[in-house]
């Protein structure tokens, strides 16, 4: 007998007491928990993702769609960043205002080449404003995962408020699981020392979010 | 491993260990204690957690066959391994046909439980750990002593002298004149292990969770270690229980928000990494999983313990026994320290060592684990189940098979106790006679028990004998109705 069926055989043997016609999953149980916590405004909901994500140590910047290719631009420069990886959707207004060396995100490209790298900007798939998160999906605009792994510095750029939701439910069913999904909340982060926590391990030592409104 | 208790008999006497433990388990619970505060249906989320797990437990077979072809349907490849040495030797035969000989790792419990490192080693391959605290362990030569930081035994002094002295040995030595500042420390592993990430062609992991419906594994985690070791190798090994299944996409809403609150005492771990079977161009080309059983179906078999494999492995049990913290996560004889290892270790591995028959009776059943955990696992319970089998022996289900197991050695005076108290309470005369013969010379009880119950009584109080048998009391008194005024044998 394969391992396979030998542990499907002893599983089926150790549920022998669960009756055959057992509560199908979608009778199983309720989900008596809430879909978000508390009422808040769209505004509202906006700088909760706001206060949360900096409560987390991400560097937090807001401007208009107007103001953002200065703002990337100005957050390049203070960084003194020369080389910056670009995923491939990017919009190209977005790093219009700045001079520094662009990488396009490329699977040719080697670890050792991203780690050359000063920093990335990407754009995000959703934001959870309870709890400070933002997550990619792989998409055009994000780019592949290790392009905000590898560099110290991300700026990522979360359309507000559309791409804003408020909870974690609400955030997964925006979500599609077939894509490889990056969920970041702050930067890298241990407590692995007497539970002191440090920023920046092994993932990006700065975040930056931008949280850019209007068209 | 000695039993518990002599390993915990040592522990509590290591004045460091205790200082660091306390500090720790007391931080991370007030911390915890805030986090869960923060959302107001912590107890329905619990509940649903605990539902959830348990239909998926009671439909296991069902749900691990539809993992297998969703995963499969998505690039990656399925294997079943029935015991350690079968996991193992999947692994290793994976790693030895890429050529490569060594890998690099996620943090991973189910790794730990079936020692995969140590099996690589003996076939040549070099298995690095990439999470600070287990790489404060490897480093060490050390044992994990914590299910989420594992060298939380550790100080940052120790730490910093580890660092200096063993870095060298493995690859970039540590930087001249560290400290011991937590921030220095952690940025020398940073330096230390990038060098091994940037050219691993391996590597290999756990997972937290895995969604049947859709194939899509999920591991949380803080330092981006585990991000590196998914993405950046070419080959992407996961090494993970049967029980670790969650029927949908959606159910995902739930542990995703008591996880991380319970576990690290935040509103959400740094970085979450999901991935369904391979993606062209992004993350490693192969993926396998390598599906565990090692003693779980045994475990599903029993009725009571099965709830153990509820368990999410976020150590909130750990952080809030009493017992734990006096004693230290070595002291289980397990990667599986703390109330869950004391009821985890003796299913996986039945009660038939010093250690776990010694498990079941590590706890104060004082209750906080339950009260704590995010699934609702009711600890005492099956510590008391288990110590009942470990007394009495009984039916048990081992490798899949149903055994009867003997009473476990060392509880010959407990037995020979009961059975003495079942004699005498089927003689009213003679327990009446013995009754009275104790209370005449209460005086003259020694305060410790002499021969085989010197062990019990030296760690606690004697009850002490009444003046008067209840059942003389209950006799002269008309159970309490009459005057007082008969004879009080109490003065």
């Amino acid at each position: 007998m394969s391992s396979r069926d030998l542990i499907l055989a002893r599983v089926r043997r150790a549920l022998a007491d669960v009756p055959r016609d057992d509560t199908p999953y979608d009778q199983a149980f309720a989900r008596p928990y809430l879909r978000e916590h508390g009422h808040r405004s769209v505004a509202e909901t906006v700088d909760l993702l706001a206060e949360n994500l900096a409560d987390y140590r991400a560097l937090v910047h807001r401007c208009t769609a107007g103001e953002l290719a200065a703002t990337i631009a100005r957050l390049l420069a203070e960084r003194g960043s020369a080389a910056v990886c670009v995923p491939t959707g990017l919009d190209p207004a977005w790093l219009a205002a700045t001079e520094v060396t662009r990488v396009p995100d490329s699977a040719a490209n080697t670890p050792a080449e991203l780690d050359r790298v000063d920093s990335v900007v990407t754009a995000c798939a959703v934001a959870v404003a309870e709890t400070g998160t933002i997550v990619l999906d792989g998409s055009v605009d994000q780019g592949r995962r290790r392009i905000t792994l590898v560099p110290d510095h991300h700026i990522c750029v979360v359309r507000v408020p559309d791409q804003v939701v408020s909870s974690v439910p609400q955030g997964l069913e925006r979500l599609d699981p077939a894509r490889p999904l990056t969920w970041i909340s702050g930067p890298s982060a241990t407590s692995d020392i007497e539970l002191d926590r440090v920023e920046g391990v092994h993932g990006p030592r700065t975040l930056e979010v931008v949280l850019v409104s209007g068209e | 491993m000695p039993a518990f208790p002599k390993a915990a008999h040592e522990a509590v006497h290591n004045q460091t260990l205790r200082g660091n433990l306390r500090h720790a388990t007391h931080t991370i619970r007030a911390k915890r204690a805030n986090a869960v505060a923060e959302v107001s249906d912590w107890a329905e989320l619990r509940e649903a957690g605990k539902q959830i797990k348990d239909h998926t437990l009671r439909h296991l077979d069902r749900y691990l066959v539809q993992l297998e072809e969703s995963v499969t349907a998505a690039g990656g490849t399925v294997h079943w391994a029935a015991d350690a040495d079968e996991a193992n030797r999947i692994v290793t035969y994976l790693v030895k046909a890429t050529g490569e000989s060594e890998v690099v790792k996620v943090k991973s419990m189910a790794t730990q439980e079936i020692g995969l490192n140590e099996a690589l080693e003996a076939e040549g391959i070099n298995a690095y750990e990439t999470d600070l605290a287990e790489l404060i362990v490897q480093l060490g030569k050390d044992r994990p002593s914590h299910i989420l930081v594992p060298a939380i035994h550790r100080n940052r002094g120790e730490i910093r002298e580890i660092f200096a002295r063993e870095m060298s040995e493995w690859g970039r030595p540590a930087p001249e004149g560290l400290t011991d500042t937590p921030a220095e420390l952690a940025d020398a592993a940073r330096l230390h292990l990038r060098e091994k990430f940037l050219r691993a062609k391996v590597g290999v992991s756990g997972a937290n969770f895995m969604v049947a419906e859709t194939g899509t594994l999920v591991v949380v985690e803080s330092e981006g270690n585990g991000r590196m070791c998914l993405t950046l190798p070419e080959t992407l090994i996961s090494v993970v229980g049967i029980e670790k299944i969650v029927p949908t996409w959606q159910d995902l809403e739930v542990f995703l928000q008591t996880l991380p609150r319970s576990s690290t005492a935040e509103r959400m771990n740094p970085y979450t990494s999901t991935w369904t079977g391979t993606t062209d161009e992004d993350g490693p080309r192969d993926f396998h999983l390598v599906l565990i059983d090692n003693g779980r179906t045994d475990t599903l078999a029993d009725e009571v313990g099965r709830q153990a494999l509820r368990c999410i492995r976020c150590s909130a049990c750990l952080n809030v026994c009493p017992v734990y913290e006096r004693a230290g996560g070595h002291a289980y004889g397990s990667v599986y320290p703390g109330p869950i290892g004391a009821i985890l270790s003796p299913q996986l591995r039945g009660t038939g060592s010093e250690i776990d028959a010694s498990l079941p009776y590590a706890s104060s059943l004082c209750g906080a684990c339950y009260d704590v955990c995010p699934v609702a696992i009711d600890i005492p319970e099956v510590l008391v189940h288990l110590r009942e089998r470990v007394v009495q022996g009984g039916a048990v289900t081992r490798e899949g098979a149903k055994v009867v197991v003997k009473p476990a050695k060392g509880h010959a005076a407990e037995r020979a106790a009961m059975r003495a108290a079942r004699w005498a309470f089927s003689r009213p005369g003679a327990l009446r006679a013995g009754q009275r013969v104790a209370s005449r010379t209460r005086r003259f009880h020694p305060r410790t028990l002499p021969g085989p119950g010197k062990a019990w009584s030296g760690t606690r109080a004697l009850p002490p004998v009444p003046a008067e048998p209840f059942r003389d009391w209950w006799q002269r008194t008309g159970g309490g109705k009459l005057p007082q005024g008969g004879k009080d044998t109490s003065k």
